[in-house]
């Protein structure tokens, strides 16, 4: 059929320059030593780490030299050469920047170019009665700056950089660092464990709703460095607190490793919505490439009643490996997970989520939009798990896959382990394709062939984007546009 | 001016259209009429410029410019319209956004400039109220669940709200009850000006008591067997489409 042909044609002519951030900033940095234990105390020292945290990383450390790659991911790439990488890279001029003054006026102008509102002057000059996000900014494997946290201090929720977080609240970090994701959970949890740089600690008190959105940008500029962040969230009882986490990277030839872990913790009746729009570079036309993203998130409805929900939008990235999950460990708690994951040129993706029933009447709810379009691969893998004593466990999961032109791939691989009978767990799935048809009939009406893929994609992942803080909602849906040019003909 | 010289096409290797003859001068409507399987969706898909449609001999002129040359959403902006037998469905997108996305990708193309939000749904409110269609019905997915009466209004508040000065209607009558017939028809009638020309395909004569047209043709085997004034329609009510061949492999 002609409109194949076609599509393939596009899909070679995906160009880099779609890619709109793929700019670098030249800015001198500071790189640990490669290869050895040395990198590790060096990523410590620089921090002015405790005895305790180094001790915790060397412990990850040697582990990890014990440990082997996953390889049961259905994503196929070059072997990562873990003793030629470098673990660590700053900004020389942030070490510890005291405010937006004393940062370097090169790493603002490239967040400005990435259009996040740093300058809170900016932000409340807006309109009037506008959300305000407060917003932690990392570059390449350091925070460089926090918004609004005076008002944030104000209610009593600390947002800070996690390196802050060990200075500041050491108690906080010790009891939950590593609770939810241990130190030898897999092999990129625990090298992250060995040689996290930074990233973002959330603490929401007893009985707070968090005034604001809170938000982190991520951003790997360094060339061949891997960029590993560590974010804790804690809500404590009765505490609410919605976060989004948004990426993105310079267009490189070499692949960048990314592997971060995320842990979430809700308390008793606690709420954690947790959001992210990752737009990571996602390789040439060619395949060429890219970022790597080997990524560990976790929540653990510790407290009865406590809700953790996940919402994900996967756009970039030439290799995403990421499961956010949920552990039901509470009486009547409550997982989601929201996943919009879109692959195009030669991604691939496998992605999903794990729901871990171990308290009574705890439910969850799995709605998975994949969109394959190009070579691309695109693989749901979910486990849903009723423990012994998860009497009444209850989940419902959906999974939906879109294919555009037939070089490309959707595969939907659920688990499910029920060891209570009471259990009730209902799956559904679908596999469809844009028709010629539905795209005739926006063409007709004078929609170019993108501005109609568009459409009908969103209209396909409506049901996710509406999981979305109103804030980002717009914003997501021009990044689905885009990441699906060229994707048809 | 709509000229179509001796228009050849094939879907799937199999010729449909062969040697059609027509003339649409700007302001008349003309009927098509014919049985089913004689070719007129196809008219219709091949002058909207769907892919599978190959055109393998004549000519389609459109306003001196020939029509062949340009892409589907090229001849939207044209000023072509289609109003389709069976519209499609498209889950998840609102009426509503559609209708906005299809209006302003024309105006931008056409060199206007888009309607504000306000304006936008000012001009969707006034010109729904004369086809009945209620706002909470644009705020559903495009065409899911709609009702054939449903979405054939829909279809003709797409026309108005895109302005076309061509507009081809595939069969607008098939499934709608006397009254829906008669919103329907008055919508269109609404939009004759002496700017536009109409292509009111059908299989019925019952449309053409609303839709008064200019000149009627029935189509047979691929091309224009006979044209007349608007009697012809009427002659056909009596006599059927007998004379004129069930074609071979008839298909709705
Ligand atoms: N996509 C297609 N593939 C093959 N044959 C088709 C296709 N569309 C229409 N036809 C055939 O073309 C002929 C004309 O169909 P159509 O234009 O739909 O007729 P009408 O609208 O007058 O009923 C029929 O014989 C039909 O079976
Ligand atoms: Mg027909």
């Amino acid at each position: 059929m002609p409109a194949v042909d076609e599509t393939v044609e596009r899909v070679k002519e995906i160009d880099v320059d779609k890619y709109k951030y793929g700019f670098t900033t030249d800015i001198e940095s500071v790189k640990a030593p490669k290869g050895n234990e040395d990198i590790v105390r060096f990523i410590s020292a620089k921090k002015d780490e405790p005895e305790w945290l180094l001790e915790w990383r060397l412990e990850a450390y040697r582990r990890w030299r014990t440990m082997r790659e996953p390889t049961w991911a259905k994503v196929h790439y070059p072997k990562i050469d873990f003793e030629d990488l470098y673990y660590y890279a700053a900004p020389k001029s942030t070490e510890g920047p005291k405010s937006l003054a004393e940062v370097d006026p090169e790493l603002l102008a490239t967040y400005e170019k990435l259009g996040i509102p740093l300058k809170e002057q900016e932000v409340l000059a807006g309109v009037q009665g506008a959300p305000k996000v407060a917003v932690d900014a990392v570059f390449d494997s350091v925070s460089v700056v926090t918004t609004f946290r005076e008002e944030l201090a104000k209610a009593g929720v600390i947002f800070c950089s996690i390196s802050e977080a060990v200075r500041e609240h050491p108690e906080l970090v010790k009891k939950y660092l590593g609770s939810v994701v241990p130190v030898t959970d897999n092999f990129y949890a625990t090298l992250n464990s060995a040689v996290f740089s930074d990233g973002s600690f959330v603490y929401v008190p007893e009985g707070v709703r968090c005034p604001m959105e809170l938000s982190t940008y991520f951003r790997i500029n360094a060339e061949n460095t891997g960029q590993f962040e560590r974010t804790l969230i804690i809500a404590d009882k009765g505490a609410y607190v919605s976060y989004l986490e948004g990426c993105t990277a310079p267009m490189r030839d070499e692949n960048q490793l990314h592997a971060a872990v995320v842990e979430l913790v809700a308390l008793e009746d606690a709420e954690i919505k947790y959001s992210t729009v990752q737009n990571w570079y996602p390789g040439d036309a060619e395949g060429k490439g890219g970022v790597y993203n080997f990524v560990t998130k976790r929540g653990d409805c510790r407290g009865d009643r406590s809700k953790i929900s996940w919402t994900q939008v996967e756009t970039g990235s030439a290799i995403t490996w990421k499961y956010p999950s949920c552990i039901l460990r509470g009486h009547g708690s409550r997982g989601e997970f929201y996943s919009i994951a879109i692959s195009n040129g030669y991604q691939q993706v496998d992605s999903g989520t794990k729901m871990i029933h171990l308290g009574r009447d705890t439910s969850s709810r799995i709605i998975s939009k994949g969109i394959a379009a190009g070579y691309s691969d695109n693989t749901y893998r979910g486990l849903v798990s009723a423990h012994r004593k998860a009497t009444n466990a209850r989940n419902f999961t959906c999974c939906d896959s879109l294919l555009i032109g037939d070089k490309c791939g959707a595969h939907t691989i659920p688990y499910i382990e029920a060891k209570n009978a009471s259990a009730t767990f209902e799956h559904e799935a679908t596999t469809s394709k844009i028709s010629d048809d539905q795209l005739f009939y926006c063409l007709s009406r004078g929609l170019s062939e993108e501005e109609a893929v568009a459409l009908i994609v969103n209209g396909f992942v409506r049901d996710v984007l509406q999981q979305l803080p109103m804030e980002f909602m717009a914003e997501t849906q021009k990044l689905i546009g885009i990441s699906l040019e060229g994707s048809v003909g | 001016m709509l000229e179509i010289k001796n228009l050849h096409a094939t879907v799937d290797g199999r010729e449909i259209l062969k040697g059609l003859d027509l003339t649409v001068p700007a302001g008349e409507v003309h009927a098509i009429m014919g049985p089913n399987g004689s070719g007129k969706s196809t008219l219709s898909y091949v002058l909207a410029g769907k892919e599978d449609y190959e055109v393998t001999d004549g000519t389609i002129t459109w306003k001196g410019e020939n029509l062949l040359d340009m892409d589907p959403e090229e001849r939207a902006a044209a000023g072509v319209f289609l109003a389709f037998q069976y519209p499609m469905e498209i889950p998840g997108v609102a009426t509503m956004t559609f209708l906005r996305s299809a209006v302003n990708a024309v105006r931008k193309a056409r060199g206007q400039e888009e309607f504000s939000t306000p304006d936008f749904l000012r001009i969707v409110k006034e010109k729904a109220k004369l086809l009945k269609i209620d706002m909470a019905m644009l705020r559903r997915p495009l065409n899911v669940g709609f009702s054939g009466g449903e979405k054939k209004r829909n279809e003709i508040l797409q026309m108005s709200l895109l302005e076309p000065d061509l507009c081809i209607l595939d069969e607008t009558d098939s499934g709608l009850d006397i009254d829906a017939l008669r919103i329907v028809s008055e919508g269109v009638n609404a939009l004759r000006s002496p700017e536009r020309s109409m292509l009111v395909i059908t299989h019925y004569q019952r449309l053409l008591n609303y839709i008064v047209p200019d000149r009627v043709h029935v189509l047979s085997k691929g091309r224009v067997a006979r044209s007349g004034g608007p009697e012809l329609a009427l002659e056909l009510e009596k006599s059927g489409y007998a004379d004129y061949g069930q074609d071979e492999a008839s298909a709705a």
